[in-house]
């Protein structure tokens, strides 16, 4: 009876397996490297002004990137301030009021939304969205609703603008909100609907004040997850936020983001610090999303695992 | 088969377990047992559910140790060599020591007969090709009496089989790879009585070759299948006796009480 | 007093009700408006586009402005070759991230592997150009599909791990016990067994990761950057489609934005055909499922 008998292969296995898996931490070390050696050069030269000095002045060899951060910043956050209240409320349509035959198709159509490449949403920016703004929406906001006087709605609307960014950025972040929201939806139990039915609550008193409170940090990350998205979403902002380097008040004047101004300004880059200052703004792009992603990720794992107590 | 060693009674253990125990983690499922299973024999193993029986099944072809914090001690023999011996590899040993689950696990991708020949192919340039495999299926087949159900479809898919053939076609797919010894953990659990009672008839043919141990709760099962039984309690073997002496007389009181219905 | 309160509690009833049936509405109106933009957009890419697209879209290459007609069959045939390079990297590492996930569980490295996989997830694919760039162009002096290709297959490893991880859970553990009691190694479990049982949401899985990459651009204007001449070769500049769309979007002529019309177009069936092609295979398999 032989029972002795090696097994190289299952060493090899193991060992194969372990190699993928750590590809994906060497991945991320790699590229902070690189993004690190890349921009040092700029960050030596710069300093904290980089960061802070609004200058960004190529002729002279000055670069501030305070306009693209504060642009990556508002834009966003007019992506989320729009987007949050259609993605939450799509999720709850269709966890819980729509009608079955409804949900598949309409699920769907949100998810398809993630598909379409950002290339393609530029190019119905430039050619659709920002007319359309500037020939209904701002005539709207400003003659209708008199906002014209405010900081926020004054000054020439040519089109591309930081509310056109701001927009398309909603469209593009909604079914990454909506699909983690309607994930964490589906994973609140029953007993809890129940509960508060049996407690006389209305359908919608039942999703406020039972449904929503459970999944509520689960929602959260979702939302930061979309935000995510926004801040680094490059191409379609880069067609129609209008590529000018400077802070304004107003939402209907061009800006930059941090993901634009690196596209945009790559190609035309020829001095080594040019180079490396645009690496420099990749390289604040990726500390924010690294750590915008790290709070989403944990925030929906801790639904995901249930709440503990 | 020399005509004296068969009258020669008992038969010499070929699978024996010493003080065998098994833990997951820190708890003991199994304590201390000792138990010789003999060559073409059918042993029962009964218990109330909990008790550990599917443990000590599964510590006799090494699978116990491939869920994550589960060990054994003591030793089990296979015609006296010890499986647990360092230079032993439960691979090797599960090759020689067959086991049939609970549920029916035929795999879903592969046709009747890739799956009764499932076994043989991971001995790659030794696997038997054309038709010796043919052969080969079809002994098995006929060995676990699903021959004659299957034979015009042995390319289709086998989740297309009821439960009951499905249960025989993963009897003849252990049986397939030649064992000397084969593990039945509660094989008819999930059957309807017709197809338990035909894997039941497979186990009396079974034991004319090698020898058979049949996890079960099913009472009337053991007594009716089985030559031997072993009752296990809490992890304990509190008896291991003919199955006729057992369920007649039993020495302890307290596989009396479990055949009689007072507890379990 | 008693019937007084009686009426403060139907009224609020009353008031309870409307509010449901308002909110109620609004939702229907958020699935209205959430829906509305793909529906522009497609309307939009049809109007536009499906004018330019004639035979000679697939199989001419860019003519320079004013000459009429011409066609981005090198973009089209450079996307192509850009996502093979992908996937030839992606899917054997995600596919085996995803079998050491399943695998290992609750270990100290899987967890980490798993958040950090999110991590890589969510980093904004321009990052992943720099880094190709840094890495594969910069020392080399020269852009190329062979580093376009690895910035896309670096943005394929996360989300393939992640599908190979949750499909392999889904296979019962039985039938891993099985192979094993058979014999098998750990290895060929994994191989015969398990991930060809799980086969068909891994390949739905890598074709959600393929139609997302199709259309990424940010990442291959510092790798692939683009050609307008006819090109195959690994280690020069490819076209590629949504490079292309994005370089005739913002030029001031009529005649290539018609073209970029009808790119985006191909490129958008493309994804879409992708994305239901990994729909059918998902349907396939629970289908056989239930037999």
């Amino acid at each position: 009876m032989i029972l002795a008998g090696v097994a190289p292969g299952d060493r090899v296995y193991q060992l194969a397996i372990t190699a993928f898996a750590l590809v994906v931490p060497a991945l991320l070390v790699l590229i902070a490297i690189a993004i690190g050696v890349a921009a040092w050069p700029a960050f030596a030269t710069a300093g904290l002004s980089f960061i802070t000095s609004s200058e960004w002045n190529v002729q002279a060899g000055k670069f501030g990137a305070a306009p693209a951060i504060y642009g990556t910043l508002v834009s966003s956050f007019i992506a989320l301030l729009l987007a949050t209240p259609l993605a939450v409320g799509v999720a709850i349509f269709l966890s819980e009021i729509a009608p079955k035959w409804l949900r598949q198709p309409v699920a769907f159509l949100v998810d398809l939304l993630a598909a379409i490449p950002s290339v393609v949403y530029g190019l119905w920016g430039i050619f659709f969205l920002v007319p359309m703004l500037r020939e209904h929406v701002v005539p709207f906001l400003r003659d209708t609703l008199h906002l014209g006087s405010t900081p926020l709605f004054s000054g020439p609307a040519y089109g591309p603008s930081m509310l056109a960014a701001g927009v398309i950025l909603a469209i593009m972040a909604l079914p990454y909100i909506s699909a983690v929201t309607r994930e964490v939806l589906l994973a609140v139990p029953r007993s809890q609907r129940d509960a508060a039915l049996a407690l006389g609550a209305t359908k919608w008193e039942m999703i406020w004040d039972a449904v929503i409170p459970y999944a509520r940090s689960g929602i959260i990350g979702g939302i930061i997850l979309g935000l995510g998205r926004a801040l680094g979403e490059t191409m379609a902002v880069t067609m129609v936020i209008g590529n000018r380097p400077e802070i304004s008040a107003s939402l209907l004047a061009p800006g930059y983001t941090m993901a634009s101004l690196i596209a945009n300004e790559f190609t035309e880059a020829t001095s080594d610090l040019h180079l490396s200052a645009l690496m420099a703004v990749g390289a604040v792009l990726f500390t924010i999303t690294l750590i915008v992603n790290a709070i989403a990720r944990w925030l929906v794992w801790r639904v995901a695992s249930g709440p503990r107590s | 088969m020399i005509a004296e060693e068969i009258e020669d009674s008992p038969r010499k253990p070929c699978l024996a377990a010493r003080e065998l125990s098994a833990f997951f983690g820190r708890s003991r499922v199994v304590s201390n047992v000792t138990i010789d299973f003999r060559d073409r024999e059918v042993t029962a193993i009964i218990g109330p559910s909990g008790c550990g029986k599917s443990t000590l099944l599964r510590c006799l072809n090494r699978m116990h140790e491939t869920a994550p914090g589960a060990t054994v001690s003591g030793t089990v023999t296979l015609d006296s060599t010890d499986i647990y011996a360092p230079g032993a590899d439960p691979i090797a040993v599960r090759r020689h020591i067959g086991m049939v689950f609970q549920r029916p696990t035929p795999f879903p991708t592969m046709s009747i007969s890739d799956n009764v020949t499932a076994g043989l192919k991971i001995l790659g340039r030794k696997a038997p090709r054309g038709k010796d495999a043919e052969d080969i299926v079809e002994g098995a087949l006929r060995h676990a009496g699903l021959w004659e159900e299957v034979k015009d479809r042995l390319g289709e898919s086998a989740i297309a089989l009821s439960g009951g053939q499905q249960q025989r076609l993963c009897i003849a797919r252990a049986l397939a790879i030649r064992p000397r010894v084969i593990l039945l953990d509660e094989p008819t659990a999930s059957l309807d009585p017709l197809s338990s009672q035909k894997v039941e008839e497979l186990v009396y043919q079974l034991k004319q070759d090698i020898a058979v141990v049949i996890v079960t709760h099913n009472l009337q099962q053991a007594a009716r299948v089985s030559d031997r039984t072993a009752f296990l309690l809490l992890g304990d073997l509190i008896e291991n006796a003919p199955t006729n002496t057992l369920f007649t007389a039993p020495a302890d009181p307290r596989t009396e009480a479990y055949i009689t219905g007072r507890f379990g | 007093m008693a019937r007084r309160q009686r009426t403060a509690l139907v009224s609020s009833l009353r008031r309870r009700k409307t509010g449901n049936v308002v909110m109620l509405a609004l939702t229907y109106i958020a699935a209205l408006l959430a829906t509305l933009p793909l529906v522009f957009i497609l309307f939009h890419l049809l109007r536009q586009g499906a004018s330019t697209l004639t035979p000679d879209f697939f199989t001419n290459m860019p003519r320079p402005v004013g000459e009429a007609g011409g066609g981005m069959s090198n973009a089209i045939v450079g996307t192509l070759i850009l996502i093979a390079i992908a996937c030839a990297i992606g899917l054997p590492v995600g596919v085996g991230a995803g079998l050491y996930l399943a695998e290992k569980r609750a270990g100290a490295l899987a967890m980490t592997v798993r958040f950090l996989s999110d991590v890589l997830n969510g980093l904004p694919s321009i990052v992943l150009g720099i880094f190709a760039w840094q890495f594969l162009v910069r020392p080399f002096g020269r852009f190329s599909a062979l580093a376009g290709g690895i910035a896309l297959g670096a943005m394929m490893i996360p989300l393939v791990t992640r599908t190979t991880e949750e499909m392999i859970r889904l296979v019962p553990n039985s039938l891993r016990e099985a192979a094993l009691a058979l014999g098998y190694p750990r290895w060929r479990t994994s191989m015969s067994v398990i991930l060809r049982t799980a086969l068909p949401g891994i390949v739905t899985g890598a074709l959600v990761a393929v139609a997302r990459i199709a259309g990424e651009t940010a990442p291959l204007l510092f790798t692939a950057f683009g050609n307008q001449f006819w090109s195959t070769s690994l280690d020069e500049p490819i076209a590629a489609l949504p490079l292309q769309i994005f370089a005739y979007a913002i030029s001031p002529y009529d005649e290539w934005h018609a073209q970029a019309w009808a790119g985006a177009l191909v490129l958008i069936v493309i994804v879409l055909i992708i994305s239901l092609a990994a729909r059918h295979v998902t349907r396939a398999r629970f289908g056989s499922a239930t037999d």
